[in-house]
C-alpha cells in the first residue's frame, strides 16, 4: 500500500545552509493494508522525518514513496487532495494542534469544508458523532468545549476520530501517546490496534519498544537515518541480530526483569570514525573493528534483515 | 530501617483566583537512610509538588501544615529565609526539565562560580573535586569553558547531575530526569546516579517520574500518590507483586511489557480521569473511577498498615 523506495533525505544547516545532514539515509520499506508497522529509535534517527515525508510535508532528496502503485512526489491538485483524504497523521503534542481560540468542533469542520464540502451538515455531524464514540469519547462531554477544558488522552482521540471521519485508509501516528499518561495511553493503543482489524494501516513511530511490540505486526529500526534491522516483530524481539537492536533491548526498563547495572561510570570510550564509509553503529558498537564498511542488509530469515558485517562470525 | 526524612501531614496548596489547588494534601511517609524512594502517579497528582515544597515554596505555592525532619533536625520548608541553611547544601535538586535550566549567557564555569558563592564558597575551592566528578562522567574539562547551547543533551544533563551534587547533599530529589531521554540514555544516566550514591555524592535519593517501570530497576520502595494523596506505599517488590490499592493496582496492570501482544492479551487502562483539586471529592479521590466503590468510600479513608513498610489508604482494608 505505501512503499518507500530509496528515499534519502539532506537537510542544509548551519547559519548559511553551508552544512549538510542527511537525516534519512537510502531508507526502503513497506506497509500493507491492515499493517501496523513500528518505526523505532532515538532522537535524531529520522524517524519524525520519514513521516513527514509521507504526509508530504516535506519532499525526499532522491527515492520515491509510493501510494498503491503511484509515486506521491508527482502528485497534483486533485490527486493530492483526493491522497490527503486517504493518509492522514497524528502527532505527539495533542495541546499544539489544536488552535486554542476556537471550539474543538473546528477540526471537523475545516476537514468537511476542505475535503468533503459535498456532505451536508447533518449527516457530517451524525458521521462525527458515530466516530467519537467508536473511539470512546462521549460527543456532549467534548463537542462544543475548547482545548484547556479537555484532557491530552481525549484531545488526542479527537485527533484519531477525525482521521476516521475522513475514513483514512493510512494513518501517521508520530508519538501519540508519549504525552499521555499510562492509565490512558493503554486505551488510546487498543484503540489503533481495532482501527486497524478493521483495515487500517498505520506507521507507528515510537521510541518506547514495549509500546511498539505490543501493537505492531513489522517493526523497523532506525538509526542515523539507516535501517539498522527491520521485519518481524516478533523475530525482532525475540532474536535481534543488530548489537544496536541488541544494546536497545537491554535498556528497555521492564517491571518483569531488572537491569543489569555496569559498575563503572564511563561505558566504552567512544571509537573516532575516520572513515565515512564505516558502519554508523561503528563508534558505539561492542563488536565493531576495521572491517565494518558499508554492511549490507542480509536477510538472517524469512521476514528479518539486519544491517550488520558481523552476522554469523 | 534507620528513618533519615519524615514528612508528617504535609499540605501544599496553590493560591488561585478561584481558591486553593490541593496539590498535596496531607501527606506522610518516612525515608530510610541510604534509601532511593520512587514516587509515581500520573500528572497532576502532586508528585512534583511534593519534591519541590521540600527544597523550595514558589508561588503561588502555600504552605499550609505539616512538618518536615531531615537527618533528626527540623527542616523549615516554611521559612524561606531558613531554608538557605538546607538548600543545594543538604537538600538538592534535579527539576524537571533540569537540561534547560542553565543560563545559557554564561560559561559554566562562571555558573558554577555563582551558584557557589549563592552558598558561601566559590568555584576555585571546589576545582579538584568538579574535575574529578566531570571525569567520572566523562565529560571533558573544557566544557567548563563552553556555554550550555554548546553541550548536547546528554552531556548537558550529566553537567546537571554534577552541579546538583557538587554540596555531597543528603537528600537529592530528582524529579523526571530521565523522562525526555530515550532507552540507552536513560539507563546510563540513572547508571551515573546510582554510582554516585554509592561513592557517596548523595545519601538518599527522592525519585519522581511517573514511569513504573524505570522505578523497578532503582527504587528500594514506591510512595504511589493520586490527585494529592498518597495512596500505597511499600517495598518496589511488594507493590508490583501484590498491590493494595485498587489505582495502584490498575495502574500495573495497565503497563505494556515485552511479550505481551494486543492480539493475545488486551491491557485495560482505568477508564475516567482525577478529580479537579480545586474542588476535590469528598472522601476517597479515586472512588469515581474504582470497581469496588461502596458507599463507605464518601468518607475519608483511613491509612491501613498491612506490614512494618506498606501502607494503603482504602476502606477494602479498613
Amino acid at each position: 500500500m505505501m512503499v518507500l523506495e530509496n528515499v534519502t533525505k539532506i537537510y542544509r544547516i548551519g547559519t548559511f545552509g553551508g552544512k549538510r545532514l542527511k537525516a534519512v539515509d537510502d531508507v526502503s520499506f513497506e506497509i500493507d493494508e491492515g499493517e501496523i508497522v513500528s518505526l523505532i529509535g532515538e532522537s535524531g534517527s529520522g524517524k519524525t522525518t520519514i513521516g513527514k515525508m509521507i504526509l508530504r510535508l516535506i519532499r525526499p532528496t532522491s527515492g520515491r514513496i509510493l501510494f498503491n502503485g503511484k509515486d506521491i512526489g508527482q502528485f497534483k491538485k486533485n490527486e493530492l487532495k483526493d491522497y490527503y483524504r486517504k493518509v492522514q497523521g497524528v502527532f505527539q503534542d495533542p495541546f499544539s494542534s489544536y488552535n486554542p481560540l476556537y471550539k474543538v468542533d473546528r477540526i471537523f469542520d475545516i476537514a468537511r469544508e476542505e475535503f468533503f464540502p459535498d456532505i451536508g451538515r447533518n449527516e457530517w455531524k451524525n458521521r462525527i458523532e458515530e466516530k467519537l464514540r467508536s473511539v470512546g469519547l462521549n460527543p456532549l462531554e467534548v463537542l462544543g468545549k475548547f482545548p484547556h477544558q479537555l484532557s491530552g488522552g481525549q484531545l488526542q482521540r479527537l485527533l484519531i476520530a477525525r482521521a476516521l471521519v475522513m475514513n483514512v485508509r493510512f494513518l501517521v501516528a508520530d508519538e501519540i501517546i508519549s504525552m499521555l499518561d499510562a492509565s490512558t495511553r493503554i486505551d488510546v493503543l487498543n484503540l489503533l490496534a481495532e482501527l486497524k482489524d478493521s483495515g487500517l494501516s498505520i506507521l507507528f513511530i515510537t521510541h518506547d519498544l514495549s509500546l511498539g511490540y505490543y501493537i505492531s505486526d513489522k517493526t523497523v529500526i532506525l538509526y542515523r537515518g539507516s535501517i539498522m534491522e527491520y521485519g518481524d516483530t516478533e523475530k525482532i524481539f525475540n532474536s535481534p541480530a543488530h548489537p544496536y537492536t541488541i544494546s536497545l533491548m537491554e535498556s528497555i526498563p521492564r517491571i518483569d526483569e531488572r537491569w543489569r547495572m555496569r559498575s563503572a561510570v564511563i561505558q566504552g570510550k567512544e571509537k573516532s570514525i575516520r572513515n565515512g564509509r564505516m558502519c554508523k553503529f561503528y563508534h558505539r558498537c561492542f563488536k565493531g573493528d576495521e572491517s565494518c564498511v558499508e554492511p549490507p542488509l542480509i536477510e538472517v530469515e524469512k521476514d528479518h534483515f539486519v544491517r550488520c558485517s558481523k552476522i554469523g562470525t | 530501617m534507620k528513618v533519615s526524612l519524615r514528612v508528617e501531614n504535609l499540605r501544599i496548596y496553590y493560591r488561585t483566583l478561584r481558591g486553593y489547588v490541593k496539590a498535596v494534601d496531607g501527606v506522610s511517609f518516612e525515608m530510610g537512610d541510604e534509601e532511593v524512594l520512587g514516587v509515581a502517579g500520573e500528572s497532576g497528582c502532586g508528585k512534583s509538588t511534593l519534591g519541590n515544597s521540600l527544597i523550595l515554596l514558589k508561588p503561588p505555592m502555600t504552605y499550609m501544615e505539616g512538618r518536615v525532619f531531615l537527618d533528626g533536625e527540623e527542616v523549615p520548608i516554611w521559612d524561606n529565609e531558613k531554608m538557605r541553611r538546607f538548600r543545594y547544601r543538604r537538600i538538592s535538586i534535579i527539576p524537571q526539565y533540569a537540561m534547560n535550566a542553565l543560563n545559557p549567557t554564561k560559561k559554566l564555569k562562571v555558573l558554577m562560580d555563582d551558584l557557589l558563592r549563592e552558598h558561601g564558597s566559590d568555584f576555585k575551592s571546589h576545582t579538584a573535586e568538579i574535575l574529578r566528578r566531570l571525569k567520572m562522567v566523562n565529560l571533558p574539562e573544557s566544557v567548563l569553558n563552553m556555554y550550555p547551547i554548546e553541550l548536547s543533551g546528554g552531556m548537558k544533563q550529566r553537567m546537571v547531575m554534577v552541579i546538583s551534587t557538587l554540596m555531597n547533599p543528603s537528600l537529592l530529589i530528582a524529579d523526571e530526569i530521565t523522562s525526555a531521554l530515550d532507552v540507552s540514555t536513560q539507563k546510563a544516566v540513572i547508571e551515573m546516579l546510582l554510582e554516585f550514591k554509592s561513592r557517596g555524592f548523595v545519601r538518599k535519593i527522592f525519585f519522581i517520574t511517573h514511569d513504573i517501570s524505570v522505578l523497578y530497576q532503582i527504587a528500594s520502595s514506591i510512595l504511589v500518590m493520586y490527585a494529592g494523596k498518597l495512596v500505597e506505599k511499600a517495598s518496589t517488590d511488594e507493590i508490583l507483586e501484590k498491590p493494595f490499592h485498587p489505582y495502584t493496582e490498575m495502574l500495573i496492570s495497565s503497563l505494556p511489557k515485552i511479550g505481551i501482544k494486543y492480539g493475545e492479551r488486551k491491557l485495560k487502562g482505568i477508564p475516567g480521569q482525577p478529580p479537579p483539586l480545586l474542588k476535590p471529592p469528598e472522601g476517597c479521590r479515586f472512588k469515581d473511577r474504582c470497581p469496588y466503590r461502596h458507599s463507605k468510600c464518601d468518607e475519608e479513608p483511613p491509612i491501613v498498615e498491612i506490614s512494618d513498610d506498606h501502607v494503603v489508604s482504602c476502606w477494602k482494608y479498613a
